[in-house]
């Protein structure tokens, strides 16, 4: 086995990679017109080619042992029982620990910073935040299989169409309907998952206007591929326009409505709506949309203090226990069965009028 | 400094045994079913006080009779302990009264627990009513299902002692079973102690 | 009327005519092929007599070196049904964007993907790991056997009934669409109503309790059954990572069967878990499915990194380098392990503190495996390096592996991870360690340790084609898949509509193309292995000059390895013994006490799979059967005290005198 056809695949195949990489030097992750999608990748290059510092070197030695120190070599030294070097040692200990000290200073830094549920000092890197700008808040959901987006300061929203204000920051409140999802938009910020009954959020801001590719980052089911959303950063005036173009039309999205959006659809067409009712995002939120179901605040309130308006509620009969002792009034809802996953109730209890 | 060499340095002409591993072996599952019960533990931590506007443990658990239970089953495991002795004893029919009366004590724990189950899922308190209530019918039920199956095989360790006495093969079985048994017991305590005691302190 | 309908649901629960893939071509035609296939080898079996052999032999044996060589057996048959899902999934990415929705519909490719990453993680490489540990650990210490032979017997057969339930959810129903890891919400009873993840939790359950049993047993062998003078620093390297997986499976397994058992109750029972209303959270299931997720990669490459110090060793003729340092090193991820599962969802939103705090752990493990990268440099360093297939494998590794490593630690980076998340860069990249890693370490061990197991070496030409194949295709198949991923890509998808992205997918296509023509060869190298197998023999035991103590044995070893126990003094014992004018042993042999076959492990981990079915489609009668059944052989089981008897001193003799009028003939 000649040395040269090792060397040469070895070389070949690494010839690949570091084209790949060149190839991936102009790609949108590396790239991103959004500024906290910006710093997010200048991480990565910075992680890279700091751990490069150490890979270079073994794949460069371990070429170069494996040709100088091949059998039909005998020119080199052959030292069979040399198995220790204490100094070695320290050298092959310290130095990926140095390299790593640097990187965990760079990752405690960067992740407090670009924390998702942190708000934002800056536009970008020559811009901070001016004094007194409100973020424009975008409520998600994450349904079966499609986006929508409430905008509760401007009273409408829309199914798989975001758009925003050019260099205004956004905070987005994101929460799912059914099973986990991740909301992702690669051009704007890094992603975070979408989950029932759960708020996450995520602050970021786009500089570039254009239009984005949006979806889920988390497989859902049947229909995950086509969970699509375009994306419009668009100047302050075009997103204006924007917000008049929705609230011109005649939809609602009422409670009635969402129910009928939350059922599974695939390849959602974008939608608009000019109005919509009001708390809605709580109760998608508080999975309370059905009003015969109990909002989970309430529940939650209800568990933590034991006690709460159960009077609404259908209570069990007033039950003994074992020995005989009387046990407090509960609500009472129906087991979980296959059929019923959610356990909702027979009855349909009266409402609560605030919640 | 080497001995007068007639015998060969690299290998043993004598009949080896390795060391019986059984005990180690057994120990070792043991831990790992000790790592199930942690799981089934931390679930009940997380979830133990999402009752879902339902029933609650001060609500549903019955000290008195909880207190029996216990007492059963750390008897129960007393007398193991006992039968443990007679074995050391090489007293195979102490043994195996020590071990009947474990093996009544252990089913009376489980008649115990049954009852209980059937009461709560007849309050409607039953494992599909919350969060709180699918790992506390988790966490004990996995427990009592380790009690009933410790209980078949002291049936059948009761046979087979019967049978063949105390030899070697059954003794190491005894201990094995012992060392379940009293594993039971400890994660028993853990049980009354996290999820009753603390429960009902709401 | 009133019994025919109940009678039916009791026996056959939801089972159904509809369970089969009558209406499926794809499906019908491996079907076809395969019954012809098992028709085929079942045919060859009867017609040369050989169902006796076969039970008497292999199914009911409890000789680790029987059942290693079939749970590699088993790996190898999976890797097939494993990689035919990869190339379904390549060549479905390939086509499908714009109008041309491919060949696979999403209730397909779904499957596909799920299944791919259930067979290769837990029926491939978990196979041929346990395989290799099982064959060489008691070789390697000196011992007979491992602790519990019928214990080993009976998890080997459970981890092949869980993959034939796998494989059943082929034509019987279907599999899960969930993803490897079955994430609920999705995979609760209210989004995958149907068998799909019935069959992924009891198809796992069941292989599990095999590998924890085997756990268990490999360390109580470790600790036990080491020859005299073998003390801990002195074993063999590749018995210290077989030590440190096994102590992560026994305490990474119960995790994954808790949380599978409290899914199931879910599904079964309707409790509330992991459920959305009534107090359920799904971020429970994340949490502990990778508590036992991140232990298992490591489960996965700790032992190839044991081969790997191994085949340095040997093929360079040199002591290992930092022995003791490589130990430590092994350890400390072992711990470490442990502390890092959350890398794998910083998305999930657990705050900046949390999420750095895994990060940094996370990094912290590739400083001990960066130790280990150098110490296998430096064995390397003034050695005289062997380029046999083994150490070609070992070179390979090195360079791939570390690329994959790097982009590990840049995963670990949080702000990171967001925006790679779940990405083909996240597929990429543990596919670079999985294969660069796992795969060419245990193609690596397979090449090494064939010869021992089986007398002759495997054919170096078809080896090295395989070995290009691999190397190459690997690069052409995952290095586009980091350009995706930093492009922006998301994994899991099964039609696209940006056109530019396609060329990246036909490139991939074209890499897994290549791998297949690696197996192809490997294959090949199987069969011509076996044809030429006199002109490839070895006689002597010893075909690499080795160090470690499997190769005093002969090739293949007798059943009872060792006529007589070794004695241990130094760490590569058999080089000391080499070194030292050891003489082999070639009279005073004494009768031999060895375990005995048993029918119980077969028996009772088929009765498991039956139970298991019978779970899956509802039919609670056989499943109650089933179970009871399961008890009932166990406890027939234990009233065999009879499990063990001696070979004869003169079978002995026999045995050894072959081999030493062997050992006269061969060539020196």
């Amino acid at each position: 086995m000649t040395l040269f056809k090792n060397l040469r695949a070895p070389w070949r195949s690494l010839c690949l990679f570091p084209m790949a990489w060149l190839a991936g030097c102009n790609t949108l992750v590396l790239n991103a017109p959004g500024d906290i999608a910006a710093q997010q990748g200048r991480l990565i290059v910075v992680s890279t080619v700091l751990m490069l510092l150490i890979i270079v070197p073994v794949i460069a030695l371990t070429v170069f042992f494996a040709w100088r120190y091949r059998q039909s070599n005998k020119e080199a030294t052959y030292e069979p029982d040399w198995d220790h070097s204490t100094a070695l040692e320290l050298v092959i200990w310290s130095a990926p620990l140095l390299i790593i000290i640097a990187l965990g200073a760079v990752t405690w830094i960067s992740t407090h910073t670009l924390d998702p549920y942190r708000a934002l000092r800056r536009i970008d890197d020559t811009r901070p935040v001016p004094q007194g700008t409100k973020p424009l808040v975008v409520e998600v959901v994450a349904l079966d299989w499609k986006w929508l987006f409430i905008y509760p300061e401007q009273g409408i929203a829309t199914v798989n169409e975001l758009a925003a204000p050019v260099d205004v920051p956004i905070s987005f409140k994101i929460t799912g309907s059914t099973v986990m999802n991740s909301f992702y938009i690669p051009a704007l910020a890094g992603q975070i998952y979408a989950m029932p009954g759960m708020e996450t959020k995520l602050h970021a801001v786009m500089n570039k206007p254009g239009e984005y590719e949006g979806f889920s980052a988390n497989y859902s089911g049947a229909g995950f591929s086509h969970m699509r959303f375009k994306f419009h950063g668009l100047a302050k005036a075009d997103f204006d326009k924007w917000v008049q173009a929705a609230k011109a039309g005649s939809n609602t999205l009422s409670r009635e409505a969402y129910l009928q959006l939350e059922k599974p659809s695939e390849r959602e067409p974008v939608q608009r709506f000019a109005s919509v009712a009001p708390d809605l995002y709580e109760r998608i939120l508080n999975r309370c949309v059905d009003t015969s179901k109990m909002c989970m605040a309430q529940m939650m309130a209800i568990d933590a203090s034991g006690t709460g308006s159960v009077a609404a509620y259908p209570v069990a009969a007033s039950g003994t226990s074992p020995t005989g002792q009387g046990m407090r009034s509960y609500v009472e809802a129906l087991a979980c069965t296959t059929d019923n996953p959610e356990g909702r109730p027979i009855a349909v209890a009266a409402v609560p009028t605030a919640n | 400094m080497q001995p007068a060499v007639e015998a060969p340095r690299f290998y043993s002409t004598e009949e080896h045994h390795a060391e019986n591993g059984t005990l180690l072996g057994f120990w070792l599952y043991l831990m790992s079913d000790c790592l199930v019960f942690a799981c089934l533990f931390a679930a009940y931590g997380v979830l133990g006080r999402s009752y879902a506007a339902g029933p609650t443990g001060a609500d549903l658990f019955d000290l008195p009779l909880v207190a029996i239970n216990t007492s059963l089953l750390l008897v129960s495991s007393i007398t193991y302990g006992f039968a443990v002795l007679e074995m050391q004893r090489k007293k195979a029919g102490a043994v195996l009264v020590w071990l009947a009366i474990t093996g009544v004590l252990g089913a009376g724990f489980i008649s115990l627990e049954l009852y209980e189950f059937m009461h709560l899922i007849h309050e409607g308190a039953g494992p599909q009513r919350s969060a709180f209530l699918s790992s506390f019918f988790t966490l004990v039920g996995t427990h009592g299902l380790h009690v009933t199956f410790g209980i078949i095989w002291l049936v059948v360790l009761m046979v087979q002692v019967a049978q063949k006495g105390l030899i070697t093969e059954n003794r190491r079985r005894l201990m094995c079973l012992s060392m379940f048994w009293h594993f039971l017991d400890v994660v028993w305590i853990g049980v009354f102690t996290f999820v009753y005691l603390m429960g009902t302190l709401k | 009327m009133l019994a025919s309908d109940d009678l039916t649901k009791l026996i056959f629960g939801r089972l159904s005519w509809d369970a089969l893939p009558l209406h499926e071509p794809i499906l019908l035609v491996t079907f076809i092929a395969v019954a012809i296939g098992g028709v085929a080898i079942l045919g060859a079996i009867t017609r040369f007599g050989l169902w006796g052999t076969l039970w008497r032999d292999w199914i009911t044996s409890i000789d680790h070196k029987k059942i290693g060589i079939m749970y590699i057996i088993l790996g190898l048959v999976m890797l097939l049904r494993g990689f035919s899902d990869a190339i379904m999934m390549r060549a479905q990415q390939a086509v499908a964007f714009g109008s041309n929705a491919g060949y696979l519909p999403p209730h397909h490719y779904d499957q596909i993907f799920t299944a791919h990453g259930v067979i290769m993680i837990f029926f491939v490489a978990m196979p041929l790991v346990t395989g290799l540990m099982n064959f060489v650990v008691p070789l390697q210490i000196g011992a007979r056997d491992v602790s519990f032979p019928f214990l080993n017997n009976f998890s080997f057969w459970m981890t092949t009934f869980g993959a034939g339930l796998t494989m059943a959810s082929l034509f019987v129903g279907e599999f899960a669409r969930t993803g490897w890891l079955a994430y609920p919400p999705l995979s609760g009873i209210a989004f995958s109503p149907d068998v799909g993840v019935d069959y992924y939790i009891w198809s796992l359950q069941i292989a599990g309790v095999g590998t924890l049993l085997s756990g268990v047993n490999l360390i109580a062998t470790i600790v036990k059954m080491r020859a005299p003078g073998m003390t801990l620093m002195k074993m063999p390297i590749f018995t210290w990572t077989a030590l440190c997986t096994n102590v992560l499976i026994v305490a990474a397994f119960p995790v994954l069967t808790a949380v599978l058992a409290m899914l199931s109750l879910d599904r079964y029972v309707g409790t509330n878990f992991f459920t959305n209303d009534l107090g359920g959270n799904a971020m429970m299931y994340v949490n502990l499915i990778w508590i036992w997720g991140h232990p298992e990669v490591y489960i996965l490459i700790l032992p190839a990194f044991g081969i790997f110090s191994e085949v340095v060793s040997t093929f360079c003729g040199k002591k290992l380098f930092g022995y003791a340092s490589m130990v430590y090193a092994t350890v400390v991820i072992t711990i470490l392990s442990y502390l890092v599962w959350l890398h794998h969802f910083f998305t999930m939103g657990s705050g900046a503190s949390v999420n750095s705090f895994f990060g940094i752990t996370t990094m912290i493990i590739s400083i001990p495996t960066g130790a280990k990268i150098f110490n296998w440099l430096f064995t390397m360093y003034r050695g005289r390096i062997r380029f046999e297939l083994p150490m070609m494998w070992t070179i390979g590794f090195m360079i791939t592996f570390v690329i994959g490593g790097m982009t590990g630690v840049l995963l670990a980076v949080p702000p990171a991870d967001f925006v790679l998340h779940n990405s083909l860069f996240l597929i990429a990249h543990f596919h670079n360690v999985i294969i660069g890693g796992v795969l060419f370490g245990l193609l690596a061990g397979i090449t090494y340790w064939f010869p021992k197991a089986f007398g002759y070496k495997l054919d170096p030409f078809w080896g090295k084609c395989s070995f290009w194949f691999w190397v190459i295709g690997f690069y052409f198949a995952f290095m586009p898949l980091y350009v995706l991923g930093l492009m922006g890509v998301t994994r899991r998808v099964s039609h696209f509509e940006d056109p530019s992205l396609q060329i990246w997918f036909v490139i991939a296509a074209f890499g897994a193309a290549l791998i297949a023509l690696g197996i192809a060869c490997f294959i090949i190298q199987l069969i011509v292995s076996f044809i030429r197998r006199e002109s490839l023999r070895d006689t002597t035991g010893d075909p690499w000059n080795g160090r470690t103590l499997e190769w005093s044995t002969a090739s293949p070893p007798p059943a009872y390895n060792f006529a007589f126990t070794p004695i241990i003094r130094d760490s590569d014992a058999w080089h000391d013994m080499k070194a030292n004018q050891y003489a082999r042993p070639k009279e005073g042999f004494i009768p031999i006490h060895m375990p005995s076959n048993t029918w119980a492990g077969f028996v009772i981990a088929a009765l498991s799979a039956v139970c298991g079915f019978a779970l899956i489609w509802h039919m609670w009668l056989l499943a109650g059967i089933g179970f009871v059944a399961m008890i009932g052989a166990t406890i027939v089981h234990t009233f065999n005290y009879k499990r063990d008897f001696y070979i004869p001193a003169d079978e002995v003799v026999r045995i050894e005198s072959d081999r030493t009028r062997l050992l006269a003939a061969s060539p020196t």
